[in-house]
C-alpha cells in the first residue's frame, strides 16, 4: 500500500479548527520561528480513514485469529474495558489536577479505582504493597532494580552482580545491566528444565545484589524449588526478583509473596488483558514485600480515615519518580475492570484452562515435534524444530507456513537455550475447536516438511509481503520516508 | 464474566487426551506448602454490573473544569476519526511487530509516524517511540554517554522539572555527574551554560518552549556545546514544532518530547507517548524500536522492524535500552492525529494557541496586582504573579469550575507566587474572560484567606 505521504495533495485539508474569536497576534520574532514549513501529509478525512482503514487489514491481531506467541499471552480483549477507560471521567482527567488545593476532591474516583487495584494485586499475588507507575514490564524491571539497588544502599552493602537464569527474558539482564549492575547468567538443568540450584550455589556470593527468576520460566516449567531459591539469596543478603510475565499461569495456584519473593512485576497487558496495542502501551505495577515499601516511587496513594484517597509525596526514602504521574492510568483502569469481570473464581479458571490449554497442544504435537522436556508445562510448551530442520525446515519456516494457514506463528528461537525453538502459548481464551484446527495445520507441516522441504522457502505465499530483506533493510536504513 | 470458551464436556476430552484424570494433575509440580495463604477476591461481576461501579467512579472524578493547566500536558482538541480509526480490532489486538507477513499495517504506520516526527522536528530519523518525555530524555542521556563516553550531564534549568526528577532517580545508582543551570528571566543562561562545559560533558539538556513557556532559540548554545564535543539534547511540544525553529534547524543532536499533545487524551497521566529523533550520525545509537523499508522475495516494497541488533532480546545485558513494548498505539494515535490536521493545520493549531494565549495575557495584565512575567516571547504557556499564594488562589478558581493552571511552588521554592498558565485552541474567547473575572474576585477577597496561606497544600 502506497505510504501516505504519496497521497497527499498541496492544499487539500482534513479536519477543520476552530475560527479565531480573539485578536490574531503574531508577536513572535522571526529568528525563533521555522524556516521551512513541516511537511506533514495533505489529505481529506475520508482519505485518511481509507489509509489507516487498509492499513489495519494488513494486520493480524487476536481479534483476527489464534495469536499463539509464546511468552506475550495474547488473550482476548474484552471490549466492555476499552468502552470503561473511554468514559469522560478518566479521559479527560488532567494528571496534575490532584497537586491544586480542592483538586483531590475531584479526582477521587480516580485514586479510589488505583488505590483498590494496588490492593487486589496485593491479593492475588501475596505482595505487601503494589506502586503502579511502572508505564510497561521492563520498565517495572527497572524500577524493581532501581528498588534493590536503594535497599542495598541504605544497608550500605557492596553489591554489583545480578544472577539470572539463561533461558530469562532479555529485558532482564537488559534492566539489571542499566541499573549499573553486572549480570551473571545461570545454566538451566538439562534434566528438570529448571535453574540449577548447585551452580546457583556457586555463584552467590556477597556481592550478589539479586536474582531474577521467572516462573513458571520461559520453559512454561513451574519451579517447585523457588523456596530454596530465596533461601540462597537471602543467606547473602541478595533480593529475588520475580519477572511476572507468566503470571497467566498461576492464578489462585501460587502467590510469588508466599515463597518469600521481594520484588516483581505484572505485565496487565499479558494477565489482565489490556490490549498490547501492536507494540504497547502496556503497564507494568510492581509490587514488593514490606521492608522495601519506603522504597517505592513518588507518590503513593493513602486512604484517610474519612474514606477519602489522597496522594502522599512526602516519602524521603523513595527512588523517585519513575514516571510523570501515577502510570499508565486507563491501562490500570482496562486492567482492573476485567479482575472485577472475572473474580477470584474466573481468576482460577483462567489458569486452570491456560494450562489446560497448552498441555492439550503439547500432548497432540510432541509425537512429530521434539519436545526437549516432556513433562506437563504450564502456561506454554516449547518444541524445537530440530527434526524439521535435520530436512533443511527451520523453525522459521514453520511460522511462515503457519501464516499461509491463517495463524499467527508462535514465538520462534526463543528461549535461547533450545536450539529451533518454538514457544506456544495458547491462552484460555481459544476453544478446542480452534486448538484442533492449529494442532492439524501443524501435523501437516510436519509431514509438508518431510516430503516437500524445498517448498518452504517461498512461504509464506498469500501474505502481502513474503519475507522482506532485514539485511537491506540494516544497511540501506530507509527510516524516513522521502519523495523522489 | 468469563471468557473461557471451552465446555465442562470438552475440558473433560482435553484431560483425557493429556492423559490426566484432573485439572489438578497439572498443577502437581506447585506442592501444597507453596499454595495461596489467600485468594479472597470478590465474585466475578456481570459486564453490566462492572459497567455501573466504573460509571460511579468515574463520576467521582470532576472532568467538566474549565483546563488552563498545562506544564507539559495539554488539553488539545482529538479529531473523532482517531478514536474511530484507533479502536480497529486489527491495530490493537496486535502485538509487536515480529512477523513482519502479519503485521504490515503496525510497520507501516510506524514508518509513516516516524517521517511525520522527523519532519516535525526536522530531523533525520525517528524511532517507534518510547514511554513517554521523560523516559526519552533519560534514554537520549543514555544515547549521548554512550556516544561521547563522557560522564557528566548539563541540564537548563527550563527543563519540565518532573522530567528532571525523573533523570535523576533513573541514574541514582550509576556514576553520572548532573550540573543544572537555573533559568534566569524565564531563559536559558548562556554565560552559565558556558561556564559549566568541559571536556567531561556528554550532553546538554534544553527545552523549547521551556517549561514556563519561553520560546528560544539554542542556536548559540548548540554551537558552543559542539566546539566541547558536547552533544546537545533538546525537548520539544510538538504542537509548537509547527510554528517554531525546530531542533534539526539548529543541529540539535537528539530530539525529543512528549507526544500527548498529538491525538491522546490526558488520561490521568497516561499512556502517553515520548518521540525521539536522532541525525544520520547517531541513528545507529539511537534506542527502542525503528521500522525500516526494504524489499521482499519478489521486490515488493515492504516494512519491517530493523537494527534489531540493538535491542535486549537480541543482546540482552549489551542492549542501547531494556525497552521492550513500547506505546505503539499512541504513536499510531499521534500519527493519526497529524495526518487528519496535516500541514496548515497544524500551523492553525499553533497560532490559534499562541493567539488565545496573548489575549489571556492581556486580560491578566489589567488586573489589579496580577502581573505577568516579564519574559522573551512565549508561545501558548506563561506565568502569572499573584499577590498571594498560587496554591490558594488556585484552589478557589477550581471550587469555581477552572483549573487555572499550575502552581510553581512545588517545583520551583520561592515562587510560590508564581502560577503557569496554559490555553489552548479549546478554550474560547468567552472562556478566558470568565477566568480572568473570577481571578480578579478572588484577589478581591483573598485578605479574607490570608492566614490559610501557610496551610500545607493539600494533595
Amino acid at each position: 500500500m502506497s505510504v501516505v505521504f504519496n497521497k497527499s495533495v498541496p492544499g487539500r485539508r482534513g479536519v477543520r479548527l476552530p475560527t479565531c474569536d480573539v485578536p490574531f497576534v503574531d508577536a513572535i520574532p522571526e529568528e525563533y520561528l521555522r524556516e521551512q514549513p513541516a511537511e506533514l501529509c495533505e489529505l481529506s478525512e475520508l482519505d485518511v480513514v481509507r489509509h489507516f482503514t487498509g492499513l489495519s487489514r494488513l494486520n493480524f491481531g487476536v481479534d483476527t485469529g489464534f495469536y499463539p506467541l509464546g511468552s506475550c499471552t495474547m488473550k482476548y480483549n474484552p471490549r466492555v474495558s476499552e468502552r470503561i477507560a473511554g468514559l469522560e471521567g478518566f479521559s479527560q482527567l488532567h494528571p496534575f489536577l490532584p497537586q491544586l488545593r480542592s483538586g483531590g476532591m475531584l479526582t477521587q474516583g480516580a485514586l479510589q479505582l488505583l488505590y483498590e487495584l494496588e490492593r487486589v494485586l496485593c491479593e492475588i499475588t501475596g505482595m505487601g504493597a503494589f506502586t503502579l507507575q511502572p508505564l510497561a514490564g521492563a520498565h517495572g524491571e527497572l524500577t524493581g532494580m532501581m528498588l534493590i539497588a536503594a535497599y542495598h544502599r541504605d544497608k550500605g552493602n557492596k553489591k554489583h552482580t545480578v544472577l539470572i537464569p539463561d533461558e530469562a527474558h532479555g529485558t532482564n539482564p537488559s534492566s539489571a545491566a542499566i541499573t549499573g549492575y553486572r549480570t551473571v547468567s545461570i545454566p538451566t538443568d538439562g534434566t528438570t528444565g529448571r535453574l540449577n540450584l548447585k551452580a546457583l550455589e556457586d555463584l552467590v556470593d556477597d556481592e550478589t545484589a539479586a536474582i531474577m527468576l521467572t516462573n513458571p520460566n520461559t520453559l512454561g516449567i513451574f519451579n517447585s524449588e523457588i523456596e530454596q531459591v530465596v533461601e540462597i539469596a537471602h543467606r547473602h543478603d541478595a533480593q529475588v526478583y520475580y519477572d511476572g510475565a507468566n503470571l497467566n499461569a498461576i492464578l489462585g495456584k501460587f502467590r510469588p509473596g508466599d515463597a518469600g519473593i521481594d520484588v516483581m512485576h505484572i505485565n496487565v497487558h499479558k494477565t489482565f488483558a489490556t490490549p498490547h496495542g501492536g507494540g504497547g502501551p502496556g503497564a507494568g505495577p510492581v509490587g514488593v514485600r514490606e521492608h522495601l515499601v519506603p522504597f517505592l516511587p513518588i507518590s503513593r496513594i493513602e486512604k484517610r480515615r474519612d474514606n477519602s484517597f489522597v496522594l502522599d509525596y512526602d516519602q524521603p526514602r523513595s527512588i523517585g519518580y519513575v514516571a510523570p504521574f501515577y502510570g499508565n492510568f486507563s491501562i490500570l483502569v482496562r486492567a482492573y475492570a476485567y479482575i472485577m469481570l472475572l473474580g477470584g473464581d474466573g481468576l482460577v479458571e483462567v489458569s486452570e484452562n491456560a494450562v489446560l490449554n497448552a498441555n492439550y497442544v503439547m500432548h497432540a504435537l510432541k509425537e512429530r515435534f521434539e519436545l526437549p522436556y516432556d513433562r506437563s508445562c504450564m502456561h506454554e510448551c516449547v518444541f524445537s524444530a530440530s527434526r524439521q530442520a535435520e530436512h533443511g525446515v527451520h523453525a522459521l519456516d514453520i511460522a511462515k507456513a503457519l501464516i499461509d494457514r491463517g495463524y499467527h506463528p508462535p514465538t520462534v528461537y526463543f528461549p535461547l537455550i533450545i536450539k529451533e525453538a518454538m514457544m506456544i502459548e495458547p491462552t484460555e481464551t481459544e476453544s478446542k475447536e480452534t486448538l484442533d484446527a492449529f494442532i492439524a495445520a501443524m501435523l501437516e507441516i510436519a509431514d509438508e516438511a518431510e516430503r516437500n522441504p524445498d517448498a518452504f522457502a517461498e512461504l509464506p505465499k498469500r501474505a502481502p509481503v513474503c519475507r522482506p530483506d532485514e539485511v537491506k533493510a540494516a544497511r540501506d536504513m530507509d527510516v524516513s520516508f522521502e519523495a523522489c | 464474566m468469563s471468557f473461557v470458551a471451552n465446555t465442562p464436556l470438552q475440558r473433560e476430552e482435553m484431560l483425557k487426551a493429556c492423559g490426566v484424570s484432573s485439572v489438578d494433575d497439572l498443577f502437581a509440580d506447585i506442592p501444597a506448602s507453596l499454595r495461596p495463604q489467600s485468594f479472597r477476591l470478590p465474585p466475578g461481576r456481570s459486564e453490566h454490573e462492572v459497567l455501573e461501579y466504573f460509571k460511579q467512579l468515574a463520576e467521582r472524578n470532576y472532568a467538566q473544569l474549565t483546563v488552563f493547566l498545562g506544564g507539559g500536558f495539554y488539553d488539545h482538541f482529538i479529531p473523532s476519526a482517531v478514536d474511530a480509526l484507533a479502536s480497529r480490532g486489527e491495530f490493537f489486538t496486535a502485538y509487536t511487530p515480529y512477523q513482519p507477513e502479519l503485521s504490515q499495517g503496525t510497520l507501516q504506520a510506524i514508518y509513516e509516524y516516524q517521517t511525520h516526527i522527523g519532519r516535525l522536528t526536522g530531523m533525520a530519523a525517528a524511532n517507534a517511540s518510547m514511554y513517554d518525555g521523560g523516559t526519552a530524555i533519560y534514554e537520549a542521556c543514555q544515547m549521548a554517554l554512550h556516544a561521547t563516553r563522557r560522564t557528566r550531564i548539563v541540564v537548563d534549568g527550563g527543563v519540565n522539572p518532573v522530567y528532571r526528577k525523573m533523570l535523576y532517580s533513573y541514574t541514582a545508582n550509576l556514576a553520572i555527574d548532573f550540573t543544572e543551570v537555573p533559568v534566569t528571566h524565564g531563559a536559558s543562561d548562556r554565560k552559565h551554560i558556558e561556564q559549566v562545559l568541559g571536556d567531561d560533558v556528554a550532553g546538554v539538556i534544553l527545552q523549547n518552549p521551556n517549561f514556563f513557556g519561553v520560546i528560544d532559540n539554542h542556536e548559540d548554545i548548540v554551537a558552543r556545546c559542539h566546539e566541547q564535543g558536547s552533544l546537545v539534547i533538546q525537548s520539544v511540544y510538538p504542537v509548537a514544532m509547527a510554528m517554531l525553529k525546530p531542533p534539526g534547524e539548529i543541529g540539535v543532536d537528539i530530539a525529543v518530547g512528549e507526544g500527548q499533545s498529538l491525538g491522546n487524551p490526558l488520561a490521568f497521566g497516561g499512556p502517553y507517548l515520548g518521540f525521539m529523533a536522532t541525525n544520520k550520525k547517531l541513528v545507529r545509537k539511537m534506542p527502542g524500536r525503528i521500522v525500516g523499508r526494504t524489499l521482499d522475495r519478489e521486490g515488493r516494497e515492504a516494512f519491517v522492524l530493523t537494527l534489531q541488533a540493538r535491542e535486549q532480546h537480541i543482546r540482552r545485558e549489551k542492549a542501547t535500552s531494556n525497552i521492550c513494548t513500547n506505546q505503539a498505539l499512541c504513536a499510531l494515535r499521534a500519527h493519526m492525529y497529524l495526518s487528519l490536521v496535516g500541514k496548515e493545520g497544524l500551523r492553525e493549531v499553533a497560532l490559534l494557541c499562541h493567539a488565545k494565549a496573548e489575549y489571556a495575557k492581556e486580560r491578566f495584565k489589567a488586573i489589579p496586582g496580577v502581573s505577568v512575567m516579564e519574559t522573551s516571547s512565549t508561545f501558548n504557556e506563561f506565568t502569572v504573579h499573584l499577590p498571594a499564594d498560587a496554591g490558594v488562589i488556585a484552589g478557589r478558581l477550581v471550587e469555581r469550575g477552572i483549573a487555572p493552571g499550575l502552581p510553581l511552588g512545588r517545583y520551583y521554592p520561592g515562587m510560590e507566587h508564581y502560577l503557569l498558565v496554559a490555553v489552548t485552541e479549546k478554550r474560547t474567547k468567552a472562556e478566558i474572560g470568565h477566568f480572568a473575572e473570577v481571578l480578579e474576585e478572588v484577589l478581591s477577597h483573598y485578605w479574607d484567606f490570608e492566614e490559610e496561606h501557610s496551610e500545607r497544600i493539600d494533595v
